[in-house]
């Protein structure tokens, strides 16, 4: 075949996104764009009070206003639904696994709970009518602070959980780590504190349900990153209904950063409104609604202990962490702070023993579970605070502490013996040294020296880091005690129509991360027809296979492999149909770039079109061959995959101020092979953004009485283009053997990576000063505080 | 109260209540979608749109104080199927992820360019500080509104109303995005009042205020 028939690889192409047309001009079709006839709108009415008994609720004023349909309290709903499941009791939660309800019915146990829904003819009414639904509430007392919770005398949450206890989790040697802190030659202590987050995908929740009383089904539409997932547990575990009787929706969806994976009340609630009123029913979010009860991040106390030798190797490190998981479990998050923290606490480092205790608590806020990372931001925080401070103790560069205790590339598989899986490939100094020589790490640590002696505050932090995406392995997530309720795989379909035109259908539920592009791309190539030709089809739970959804960094190593092999099981087919249309056999043909041909005779060859015909029309198939080029492949992946990448950046520290300014930042990422580059580097950007936005600017405050005192858009500082700097972007690639295409996953590297990167240039700048530490946010009042106190 | 309206060329005549605020009479009256609502306290600047060449969060204005002005929304910036290169460049640059803060992100880019021609990098972060992103990092936005700057200056003498032939690798039955929401309906242009025959209060509380 001459060189000019070659088609382009479509794979590593950074084609720009056929999702944009749509959503460049304003036709986008989200959540709030949905209306259906007769519908009605929902309001919630909910609770002022962090911890409080219900003693009653008045419906009686709100339910005359003219234009509202009905009101419902929890009790009403509770006559038909059960409480929301928790589907990662990780880390040994049995017995006190406190879930919440559509609406509270007794109890209220954080500010912002739901207690009653009012329907009406507009969004409007129903707001108005909110304001007449009246509560009597009984004030209890509150407890924000993890650690305090679990203090004698404590307020209880919960009957069945002593001490608001969750989960008491370990992983590691304790008796090894114990040793090596007791006999090392430098040993670092530190207590650090990651703060709580509040996602703020730009779109807010909501949902629109409908109910067809004369076949028992239900129809929700929602803004959601898994809507298979919530089908299944909304239909089995809340409504107690076959999940064939409830289908659901999630059209484009306006971000999500985690906080759309969970089963949330108001789903529940709105398909109970549906039914009883007979109408369908929409509720969307307020931004208010959003900060008070949309599951939040992070919230971690750690005590962190490091041990090792004055030159440099780290022999010990020993974490002990309280984690906050608010008012109830939301619905995969005792997994957050065990698995996907715990066991990933030894980052990129060799380090021969290690012991992690988490208590995972309950607290009057609202409930924590994953966000953006997940976990591993948390873990590469605290290891890469600990190897700072490990550094500055024993007078060494921080690059260098790094560089002298990498995992290498001859330990891959490696195993961190926190009971992770293998970490499946790595090669860590690259993207140190490539990352050194783009930021001119020996030029700066000049300029340093030289601007300190005219009161300069420069700083630069280095943070190596490794983590767990593609989530997957069923037997591992289920079996191993890791309490997953369900398997983790994902699923495809992929269809060539008489014409040769393609559809895929996956189980992914992209919310910005492009996959009608990248997934087209990767089958235009597979299966060698236009990449124009392919269209890519998602998030209906009627017309896409059952998948898990896009979180987790999953989609490309775990829902782009079903779509692979699904192409692959069709290129089978077609090779076999081809032998017949040949007339030869099947083990001298040859597919490739969307043509099968007799091996060494490529001038003789049937084009996938042409055999997509022949399966369709099905005149004439080999004996017993099914027609139509249809498979379907459901990938349960053998490991997950482990990115990994060096980012540092640059900041200076107006004295006067405190405010932080950060001069450069330059991050080189591992994310194994890409097949879309434009793609994947605006999920590194948008993923630095969060981080560093954690570093710099956000946190979430509740007062001593539970009361959210970032609550809204004005308190809670999601940073503007004007608080962030350019990111300069690199990568090496190193690819994942996991699965065929070599990818591993781009969405939550650059968050997982930042906050660390940030923090510990922001110490940096201030150590000369006699500051160890400090946690963040990094507020100019807080720096400044600390510049004058010292 | 009775309104006359110019969107996007096209003029409308409707009863309102007092308190409807612009940005609900556009999606649901209208039915322009594009402008969105991401937040309560007028800061994330979803709802960006053209009043009177002026950009105004929709979101803080009545629909009754737009009587009498032209109204300008992300659907009426493309012209006669040609893309705004503001949109183009929104596009090439991958200055989008989600698409939800597009919409008002485009339309104050576009307004800034209408100002400044040619803006630097600091100047135009400075300009969309009412607009929030929380998908990009504000990276390859920033680098859009570079490159329709550069477009602006190269093409017609900077005028940013002048739409630009897109280039068109896509087929057109791409553009469609392959959903399969069925039930639908688009809501039919009526004259009416969107809060109900009943609607019984009357205060000019915008919703979303209200809250908790
Ligand atoms: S909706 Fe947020 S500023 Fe208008
Ligand atoms: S693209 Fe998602 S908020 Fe901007």
């Amino acid at each position: 075949m001459a060189v000019a028939d070659q088609p382009t690889r479509m794979f590593g192409q950074a084609i720009k996104r056929r999702e944009d047309p749509r959503l460049i001009t304003g036709k986008g079709n989200y959540i709030d764009d949905i209306k259906l006839p007769g519908m009605l709108h929902a309001a919630v009415v909910r609770s002022p009070y962090a911890h409080a008994k219900i003693n009653s609720i008045d419906t009686t004023a709100a339910s005359q206003l003219p234009g509202v349909v009905a009101v419902f309290t929890g009790a009403d709903i509770a006559q038909e639904q059960n409480p929301l499941p928790c589907a990662w009791a990780a880390g040994g939660v049995q017995n006190n696994v406190n879930t919440p309800r559509a609406l509270a019915v007794d109890t209220v146990h954080y500010i912002g709970e739901g207690v009653a829904l009012v329907v009406a003819e507009s969004p409007y009414i129903a707001y108005d009518a909110m304001e007449l639904v009246e509560v009597d509430y009984e004030p209890l007392d509150v407890v924000v602070d993890a650690e305090e919770a679990t203090r004698e005398g404590a307020p209880q949450l919960h009957e069945n959980a002593p001490n608001n206890i969750v989960m008491h989790w370990t992983c590691g040697n304790q008796e090894a780590a114990t040793q090596a802190i007791d006999s090392a030659e430098v040993v670092v202590r530190q207590r650090i504190r990651n703060q709580r987050l509040i996602a703020t995908p730009m779109e807010t929740r909501g949902y629109v349900a409908r109910y067809d009383a004369a076949t028992g089904e239900y129809t929700e539409w929602m803004s959601s990153q898994a809507p298979h997932v919530h089908r299944l547990l909304l239909a089995a575990f809340v409504l107690g209904i076959p999940e064939n009787k409830l289908r659901c929706i999630a059209p484009d969806v306006g971000g999500g950063f985690g906080a759309k994976i969970f089963v949330y009340a108001e789903m529940a609630a709105l398909l109970y409104a549906a039914k009883h009123t007979g109408y369908p029913v929409k509720w969307i979010e307020s931004r208010r609604e959003n900060c008070q009860a949309t599951a939040q991040g992070r919230d971690h106390i750690t005590d962190l202990e490091v041990a090792g030798t004055r030159d440099g190797k780290i022999t010990g490190l020993r974490v002990h962490t309280y984690a906050n998981l608010g008012g109830y479990l939301s619905t995969i998050a005792p997994g957050i702070p065990t698995t996907l923290y715990g066991r990933m606490v030894s980052g990129v480092y060799k380090i021969p023993s290690i012991f992690v205790d988490v208590k995972g608590v309950y607290t009057n806020t609202a409930m924590v579970d994953a966000y953006r990372g997940a976990g591993r931001p948390e873990a590469t925080y605290a290891i890469e605070r600990a190897v700072d401070l490990f550094a500055d103790e024993i007078g060494m560069d921080p690059a260098e502490v790094r560089r002298r205790n990498f995992i290498q590339p001859e330990d891959f598989p490696y195993d961190n013996g926190l009971g992770m899986l293998p970490y499946d490939s790595g090669n860590y100094e690259p993207t140190l040294d490539r990352a050194l020589e783009l930021i001119d790490y020996q030029g700066f640590r000049r300029e340093q020296e030289e601007g300190r002696k005219n009161g300069r505050l420069l700083g630069i932090g280095v943070t190596s880091y490794v983590e767990v995406c593609g989530v997957a392995p069923s037997k591992w997530i289920g079996l191993m005690g890791e309490g997953w309720g369900a398997g983790l795989w994902e699923s495809a379909n992929v269809k060539v129509h008489l014409t040769g035109k393609v559809n895929v259908t996956t189980g992914s539920l992209p919310h910005g991360q492009g996959h009608e592009t990248t997934f087209a791309q990767l089958v235009a190539d597979e299966l060698g027809v236009p990449y124009e030709d392919v269209v890519v089809e998602h998030g209906d739970t009627q017309g896409t296979p059952f998948g898990y959804g896009t979180y987790g960094s999953r989609s490309a190593a775990v829902g782009g492999t079903a779509i692979y092999k699904s192409v692959s099981k069709i290129k089978e087919k077609a090779r076999k149909l081809a032998a017949h249309m040949l007339e030869a056999a099947e083990e001298d043909i040859v597919f490739e770039n969307g043509k099968a041909y007799v091996r060494g005779a490529p001038e003789a060859s049937k084009t996938i079109q042409e055999i997509a015909l022949q399966a369709s029309v099905a005149y004439d198939l080999p004996q017993g061959m099914e027609p139509f080029l249809d498979e379907t492949t459901y990938y349960d992946p053998p490991n997950c995959t482990f990115p990994f990448g060096t980012h540092i950046c640059t900041v200076e520290i107006d004295p006067e101020t405190g405010k932080v300014n950060v001069l450069r930042y330059v991050a080189v990422d591992d994310v194994g092979n890409v097949i879309n580059p434009l793609i994947v580097d605006g999920q590194i950007h948008g993923g630095i953004a969060q981080g560093l936005a954690q570093a710099l600017y956000e946190g979430v405050v509740y007062d001593e009485n539970g009361q959210l005192l970032t609550g809204s858009l004005m308190d809670y500082s999601i940073p503007r283009a004007d608080m962030v700097p350019h990111y300069e972007l690199d990568r090496t690639v190193t690819p994942s053997p996991v699965n065929p295409m070599g990818v591993k996953g781009a969405g939550e590297a650059g968050t997982i990576a930042s906050g660390a990167t940030v923090s510990n240039a922001v110490i940096d700048a201030l150590s000369h000063l006699g500051i160890r530490h400090l946690d963040m946010p990094y507020t100019g009042e807080k720096v400044w505080r600390a510049i004058h106190q010292q | 109260m009775e309104i006359s309206v110019t969107v996007n060329g096209k003029t409308y005549r409707h009863n309102v209540p007092p308190r409807l605020l612009l940005v609900h009479y556009l999606r649901e009256q209208l039915n322009l979608t594009g402008a969105h609502v991401g937040c309560d306290t007028s800061q994330c600047g979803a709802c960006v749109v053209d009043v009177n060449a002026q950009s105004v969060k929709s979101c803080t204005m009545l629909a009754v104080q737009a009587d009498g002005a032209q109204v300008t929304t992300i659907e009426g910036l493309a012209t006669n199927g040609a893309y705004h290169p503001m949109q183009e460049s929104f596009w090439e640059m991958h200055g989008l992820q989600c698409g939800f803060c597009t919409p008002g992100m485009i339309m104050s880019a576009t307004a800034l360019l209408q100002r400044n021609s040619n803006p630097t990098d600091a100047e135009i972060r400075h300009a969309l500080e009412g607009n929030l992103c929380r998908c990009t990092g504000y990276e390859n936005i920033v680098k859009a509104v570079r490159h329709a700057a550069q477009q602006g200056r190269a093409g017609s003498n900077g005028s940013m109303h002048q739409g630009a032939k897109p280039e068109v690798p896509e087929s057109a039955e791409e553009l469609e995005h392959p959903r399969r929401d069925d039930g639908v309906p688009e809501k039919p242009e009526t004259v009416g009042d969107w809060e109900g025959e009943n609607a019984g209060v009357d205060e000019t509380t915008p919703m979303g205020q209200g809250g908790m």
